[in-house]
């Protein structure tokens, strides 16, 4: 028996500035995995996941998250967009916490006007998550008086507030250490414990080592590779 | 190029300096009009009207060549004391204050002072004693305004101060002020252009016009002097006059008893009637004491500045807010009307505006004063505001748009709890600039007759001669509104920054 899948690509094709970026990619998430999208700085990694987060138009093809459809030409919007939310996250690499608000309000913040949480169960909600992510303690700081690696365990915090099945991530490790990598190495696979599917879109090997249960490799705009790990990165 | 600039900077500083004697330069304001002074409706480069040929009698006696100086009617005393020109003649009444300050030339026309009402009215509104709680309008600085002030204390009438003489007839046949009191000259003229107005027949004051020279010019009045008593006797100025309409009676009455006295001028400034009040501050010593009497005025025109720019921002930031929103989300064609409002309304002065709003719409909408000059500085300052929220807009960095997309915020609610609060921040330090700025631009709408600080300081500066103490104490309360308002907005910065 195949797994279900979270999350399906068919045929999806990227142009950006006239260049075409993904040319016809057809390729799976299966449901309780952490899958890397591999592949060297503008293979495309980024695109495709801001395309599936309904950030972006694409050009042609098909991308599936369970009952939610979306087709090429025009960005997700209105009853799309609130059910597309409710399907799949997403982590910037730059985490792109809102400025203007609290660790804890910027993850409360879905939570009280997608969800319609009142607040002070979306700001117990919010505290919880922060506790568990190991940030608990900087829930009233601002953005800016976050260190890297607090900044982006309030980003997934945030994410992750509104339940998503599917979380997408954006080079997780570029601005951590070793020792926040494997920290957070061991975040996503608690994560996948509790019945999440991760895309993390990464060209650190070591990592994806570290957490990764499947790659998807990138080159020339075409999937050259998708299997477990030790098969695609060798033991 | 340099060549040339040196060539026009000589030029210039030969006009200023060879200021040939053989000049008689004479000061008036043309936007007076018919019959005073205004411009050949033939050949609008020359001046036509009575003063004209009054100017062109003394020039002439003097044996030099007139030339005309255009100022504006309430700056013409202080403009001759400063020099711009040697005489001023503009329908100049001889007031006490005046006469304290300037030589003034022996009177060469008597007029009546004139209530000028709607037909309507006419049997109602018969004097000043019929008109308390009414608004009464008329020229700034001139012996009907002196007059309207003391109606003011003894009756309750409200008087609205004009800058020109054209305007509160208009207002009148509008129904914004209830009536007009001015020099029967311009009534006359009024009632003939304007119609459903008549001027009541009673004489509510007489009062002198005169020619005004600065102090240190009595050599030169006492010459024209001699001339004008010349021109009465040989009748030169009565052909002026019968040529002009205006010969009357009384100004023949007026010649006898000048042109018989041969020495020092008679004085017929104690004659004006019920206008006998010495204005304060006509002695050195009584600036001080002025300064005191008019302070309560001048805080409570200040209290209007800053009501009136207080209520402006408010409207300037809520429209400026909505057109900036509409300009950044709104559909093209949204967008294009909105940016010819904002491209006409900074591409065009605001006294402009103000005209238009005021004087030009009163055909299809008739706002109070006080609500255009709100409109006018509201809307003007809406389109800079719009600019400022726009950029600032624009300034949000796309990841905090592309996070609050990404959580199923809707563009509504990513502005209101995103991208707003942080425009703001980018918006605060020129907000505050612009406040400040409006809380000057504020002293326009004299020009649409509210009195707020700076009219209220030029009517003190007239008054008592001397624009050192009110420009003193204006300036002051000027500071004292603006100084607050950029520390709180300095305060805020930086507890925004630091959040």
């Amino acid at each position: 028996m195949t797994p279900r899948s979270v999350l399906d690509l068919e045929g999806l094709t990227l142009t950006r500035g006239g260049r075409a970026v993904i040319t016809e990619m057809t390729a799976s998430v299966p449901h309780g995995q952490v899958v890397a999208l591999m592949g060297a700085s503008g293979a495309g990694k980024t695109t495709i996941l801001r395309a599936v987060a309904g950030l972006d138009a694409f050009d042609a093809g098909v991308v599936t998250l369970g009952d939610v459809r979306l087709t090429a030409g025009l960005r997700p919007a209105g009853e799309l967009q609130r059910r597309l939310y409710r399907r799949v996250g997403i982590v910037f690499q730059f985490h792109h916490l809102f400025a203007n608000l609290t660790a804890s309000a910027n993850v409360s913040l879905a939570q009280m006007h997608v969800q319609r949480s009142t607040p002070a169960e979306a700001t117990r909600k919010a505290e919880a998550l922060l506790d568990s992510l190991g940030v608990g303690h900087r829930a009233y700081a601002y953005p800016h008086e976050l260190s890297g690696g607090e900044a982006q365990r309030v980003a997934i915090a945030r994410a992750l507030a509104v339940d998503p099945p599917l979380l997408l991530m954006d080079e997780p490790t570029a601005s951590l250490d070793l020792d926040r990598r494997l920290e957070l190495a061991a975040v996503l696979r608690a994560l996948v414990e509790n019945g999440r599917t991760l895309l993390v879109a990464t060209h650190d090997a070591e990592f994806v080592r570290a957490c990764a249960t499947r790659v998807l490799a990138l080159s020339g705009g075409r999937v050259e590779q998708d299997g477990p790990v030790h098969a695609v990165l060798g033991p | 190029m340099r060549a040339a600039v040196l060539v026009s900077l000589l030029a210039i500083a030969a006009v200023t300096e060879a200021q040939p004697a053989a000049e008689l330069r004479w000061g008036g304001d043309a936007e007076g009009g018919a019959p005073f002074v205004s411009a050949d409706p033939g050949n609008p480069d020359r001046v036509v009207g009575f003063e004209v040929d009054v100017a062109a009698l003394i020039a002439r006696g003097l044996g030099r060549t007139p030339r005309f100086i255009q100022s504006g009617f309430t700056t013409l005393d202080a403009a001759v004391i400063r020099g711009d020109f040697d005489i001023a003649l503009s329908g100049l009444e001889d007031l006490p204050g005046r006469r304290a300050r300037l030589a003034l030339t022996i009177p060469y026309y008597e007029f009546e002072e004139r209530l000028t009402v709607r037909a309507a009215d006419r049997d109602r509104l018969r004097d000043l004693r019929d008109l308390g709680g009414r608004r009464v309008g008329t020229l700034g600085a001139t012996l009907a305004a002196e007059m309207l002030r003391q109606a003011q204390s003894a009756h309750g009438v409200v008087p609205v101060l004009y800058d020109d003489d054209v305007h509160p007839y208009e207002d009148l046949a509008l129904g914004r002020i209830d009536a007009v009191v001015l020099d029967q000259v311009l009534a006359d003229r009024a009632v003939a252009r304007v119609p459903g107005l008549v001027n009541q027949p009673a004489a509510l004051s007489r009062g002198h016009y005169v020619g005004a020279l600065a102090p240190e010019h009595a050599d030169l009045r006492d010459r024209v002097n001699g001339i004008l008593r010349a021109a009465m006797r040989d009748g030169a100025l009565k052909g002026i006059f019968e040529r002009w309409g205006m010969w009357t009676p009384a100004v023949a009455a007026l010649y006898d008893v000048q042109a018989a006295t041969p020495g020092e001028h008679v004085s017929l400034a104690a004659s004006a009637g019920s206008t006998s009040a010495v204005p304060v501050g006509a002695t050195p010593l009584g600036h001080l004491e002025a300064a005191r009497r008019y302070l309560p005025r001048l805080l409570r025109a200040a209290l209007i500045t800053l009501a009136l720019s207080c209520l402006a921002m408010a409207m300037a930031v809520g429209a400026g807010i909505l057109i900036a929103t509409g300009r950044v989300y709104g559909p093209r064609l949204l967008r294009t009307v909105l940016t010819i409002y904002v491209e006409v309304v900074r591409g065009t002065p605001l006294l402009l505006q103000l005209f238009v709003i005021y004087f030009g719409l009163a055909a299809v909408i008739r706002l109070p004063a006080f609500l255009a000059a709100l409109v006018g500085l509201g809307l003007n300052y809406a389109a800079y505001e719009s600019e400022i929220y726009r950029s600032a807009l624009l300034a949000v960095p796309s990841g905090q748009l592309d996070a609050a997309r990404a959580l199923g915020l809707t563009d509504a609610q990513a502005l209101r709890f995103i991208r707003g609060p942080q425009a703001l921040r980018f918006a605060l330090a020129p907000m505050t600039n612009d406040f400040i700025a409006l809380l000057k631009d504020s002293s326009l709408v004299s020009v649409i007759t509210v009195v707020e600080l700076t009219k209220e300081t030029s009517i003190f500066a007239s008054d008592i001669g001397s624009w050192v103490v009110p420009g003193l104490l204006c300036a002051a309360m000027y500071l004292a509104l603006s100084l607050p308002l950029a520390r709180v907005a300095r305060r805020l910065e930086q507890r925004w920054s630091r959040a």
